[in-house]
């Protein structure tokens, strides 16, 4: 315990000592709804992070990472939110890309690509969802078809809403390599660069205003032969996998910024007066709850527990986080009550908003509450599959 | 990070073993259909064979020196077979009180009983549902002769016709609280009550009655800070006894749903079904989480948040177990509402459990006052 604390006591000296001069500036921002903050600055911000050996802290240490246990990953995480650490331009590489490519690239791969998500200096997209494959993501129709003279494949098709594309150097893309194929077979996993002929990338403008994800259109670009992880036919299989890597560690640094935001919404309300509303009281105390309950179900699942019961819960810990997380928002603003329809110039108040905003996004992507609850009604209780169409 | 110790899962693991078989659906039926007070068969097996009393019971007065986690662990597999023990208001609601607030000797004597499997023992406190412990006295205490002359009624009075011992907070003149202890047959008179939830029964104390010194059993009067540490660890209880009837509800319901076919396939297929389903599941990890996260701060240096913690504990198990019992009659359908089918013992429980200890609202006030209170709660 108390090596964990003298970890603690590291990281926040060293949060306090970069996380200062053009820096500053950073501090409590690139989060909720503003992924496409300060690009450049917090571009730089990871390098900063990088020379610290912070990024990618929980991969081995031969592949450049720290080997830190989950406890200190936790420590890690919480300390830097609590530190004000602005949202992670490098998440998609460090927290997705990396761990996959740990487990499923060749020495080749890893050793080409580690070292740019590491540093600080390569940033992925992640180009999964299309027009036409979103919930269901087998149904995808980006095409990929070998070229025989360079062994290179040839992507055509359009993703969308592909987070952070425009300010990022690289993609993963699952796309079709089988002609004729359905669902999850015939599938192909290629690392692409963003920067080629071939790739074009239209922001689409969000519901807060800013345009943190786009179209990305592949009109004959190219991955290369070496760029494909797996095998042609492997895609859904690692697809999935990575999937399975959303849903680690960072929740519990996540909830440090729920917790800022559930201050920020009672510092406003005694400002204002809403905290003498006994109604308003009583859902802030409940927010509360549902977020010490969300911090020890995160705790359960990090832990080594791998009862059947534990398993199953593990699978509720989106839908909870994301639910909660939008109910927070709508308290927020009936705490600002007519203020919260006044564009802010109070960065305190346009936090809370764009938050509010945001946070209808979160019970969408990474499987929209109507997908999770199927999941764990079908994995988690074992009932029924839904049924098919023949469309 | 936050799982069970080889120990407990263990523990865990056969409890609910053994009440799968001894708190089945028919001995449940045996106590409400008959109007039994309790299973005493199941209660003889609980307290002197397993010895689930001595749980938490510290070592030096005969018990096993576990902590609330076991408790809870117990208390949410009794909840979920709806054991109809008096086994929350003996380990729970009494023990608790008896060890905050006991002198030496009455520590020995009857936390030594209840871990050797030998007492039930309630508590008489006049509201079980108000905030301030301080006012769950109702019961006046005058010094006569060498002993005490007890006055006063107490309305609701849990396991009262089971509980060998009833401890009786009591008023004194100058305005502090002395604690007693009245056996059976101590002259009180007990006024069984017809209950909604007859799987718990409960009883009115009405005290006019003279008894002697010995039968006072606090350590130099109880305080409102000893009330509320008792009342604490009965709230953990009976959140953990919650979550646990609400696992049992969607249990049973996930049963029956796998076996009714309409529209040639099992209901259990059709997604508005599953998904309530799930969106239970989802309640339930967050109760689970919470009721045994909060579990393992009582009695540490963190106790005062663990508190707040056991208070949002009791609001998402409340909540938690009407919406279960609520789905499992409305998903068995018309068969839900009979009393034949087993939804409705569910439901009967969830009103009552909701009821007891404090409101949600109350709950929420408790945390609400801390988290707006300067310098918050984190
Ligand atoms: C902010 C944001 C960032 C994103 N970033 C990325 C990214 O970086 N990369 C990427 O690949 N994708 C990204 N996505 C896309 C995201 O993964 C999809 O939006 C999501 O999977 C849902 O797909 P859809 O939008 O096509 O909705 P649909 O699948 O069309 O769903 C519409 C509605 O129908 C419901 N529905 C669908 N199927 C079922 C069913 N079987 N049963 C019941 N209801 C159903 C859904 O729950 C939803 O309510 C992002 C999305 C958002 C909002």
């Amino acid at each position: 315990m108390s090596e964990l604390n003298a970890f603690r006591t590291e990281v926040r000296e060293w949060m306090a000592g970069h996380l200062t001069g053009k820096f500053a500036a950073l501090k409590y921002r690139g989060g909720s709804g503003e992924g496409d903050a300060l690009p450049e600055l917090r571009k730089e911000w990871e390098r900063e992070l990088a020379a610290g050996r912070w990024t990618c802290p929980g991969w081995p240490a031969e592949h450049g990472g720290r080997g830190l246990s989950v406890a200190e990953q936790v420590a890690f995480q919480e300390e830097y939110s609590r530190a004000g650490g602005p949202g992670r331009m490098g998440h998609i590489g460090e927290g997705l890309m990396g761990p996959t490519l740990i487990a499923f690239g060749t020495e080749e791969q890893k050793k080409r690509f580690l070292p740019g998500i590491r540093s600080g200096t390569e940033f992925w997209a992640q180009g999964y969802s299309e027009p036409s494959a979103g919930s269901d993501f087998g149904n995808i129709k980006t095409r990929a078809k070998l070229d025989p003279e360079t062994g290179d494949w040839i992507v055509s098709g359009q993703k969308v809403w592909t987070s952070l594309a425009h300010l990022s150097d690289w993609i993963f893309v699952v796309a079709r390599c089988e002609e004729g194929s359905v669902g999850r077979n015939g599938l192909i996993f290629l690392l692409m660069p963003l920067d080629q002929p071939g790739v074009d990338i239209h922001p689409i403008k969000q519901i807060g205003g800013g345009a943190e994800f786009n179209s990305v259109f592949f009109d004959d670009a190219r991955a290369k032969a070496d760029d494909v992880l797996g095998q042609p036919g492997d895609g859904w299989k690692i697809a999935m996998a990575l999937l399975g890597f959303e849903r680690g560690i960072s929740t519990l640094g996540q909830q440090m910024s729920f917790q800022q935001e559930l201050d920020l919404i009672v510092e406003v309300s005694k400002e204002n007066g809403s905290d003498r509303s006994p109604a308003i009281r009583q859902r802030v105390a409940y927010a509360w709850t549902g977020l010490r309950a969300m911090r020890y179900l995160a705790m359960r699942v990090l832990s080594d527990d791998q009862s059947a019961e534990t398993r199953r819960e593990a699978l509720t810990y989106k839908y909870q986080w994301s639910n909660w997380h939008r109910d927070l928002g709508r308290l927020a603003m009936d705490v600002l009550k007519m203020d919260a329809n006044i564009v802010a110039d109070d960065p305190r108040r346009e936090r809370l908003q764009q938050m509010f905003l945001f946070a209808r996004a979160d019970t969408i992507y990474g499987g929209t509450n109507e997908i999770q609850l199927n999941i764990i009604a079908e994995q988690g209780l074992g009932m029924p599959r839904e049924p098919r169409g023949k469309l | 990070m936050l799982e069970f110790t080889p120990d407990q899962q263990m523990i865990r693991e056969e409890a609910q073993r053994f009440l799968r078989e001894q708190s089945s659906s028919e001995a449940i039926r045996r106590v409400v259909d008959t109007g039994a007070s309790h299973d005493a068969v199941l209660w003889n097996s609980i307290s002197r064979e397993l010895g689930w009393c001595a749980m938490a019971i510290p070592e030096e007065f005969g018990g096993l020196g576990l902590g609330a986690t076991e408790v809870a662990i117990l208390m949410e597999l009794t909840g979920a077979r709806l054991a109809c023990v008096p086994f929350w208001s003996t380990v729970c609601l009494a023990a608790p009180l008896l060890q905050s607030a006991g002198s030496e000797e009455a520590k020995v004597r009857y936390l030594g009983a209840i871990a050797a499997g030998e007492m039930a023992v309630t508590v008489a406190y006049a509201d079980l549902s108000v905030a301030d412990p301080a006012a769950t006295v109702a019961v006046k205490a005058i010094r006569a002769g060498g002993g005490y002359r007890l006055a006063g009624k107490v309305a609701q009075v849990i396991d009262f016709e089971v509980a060998d011992v009833v401890l009786v907070p009591a008023g004194l003149e100058d305005g502090t609280t002395a604690l007693f202890a009245l056996t059976r047959d101590s002259g009180q008179v007990v006024t069984p009550l017809k209950v909604l939830d007859a799987t718990r029964s409960v009883a009115a104390l009405e005290l006019t009655l003279e008894v002697s010194a010995e039968s006072r059993i606090d350590d130099a009067g109880v305080s409102a800070e000893q009330f509320q540490r008792a009342l604490t660890f009965a709230n953990l209880g009976l959140a953990a006894e919650q979550l646990g009837a609400a696992q049992g509800a969607l249990d049973v319901t996930l049963a029956y749903i796998a076996e009714r076919v309409q529209f040639g396939r099992t209901i259990a297929s059709f997604q508005a079904i599953k998904h309530r389903c799930a969106k239970l599941v989802v309640d339930v990890a967050e109760t689970r989480s919470l009721v045994f996260g909060a579990a393992q701060g009582v009695g540490t240096s963190g106790a005062v948040e663990s508190a707040l913690e056991i208070a949002g504990a009791r609001v998402l198990a409340s909540d938690l177990q009407f919406r279960a019992a609520e789905e499992a009659i409305q998903l068995h359908g018309g068969v839900g509402f009979t009393w034949e089918y087993d939804p409705h013992l569910y439901f009967k429980r969830a009103q009552a459990s909701a009821a007891l200890l404090g409101a949600r609202e109350a709950q929420l006030d408790r945390i609400a006052a801390s988290v707006f209170a300067d310098g918050g709660l984190k």
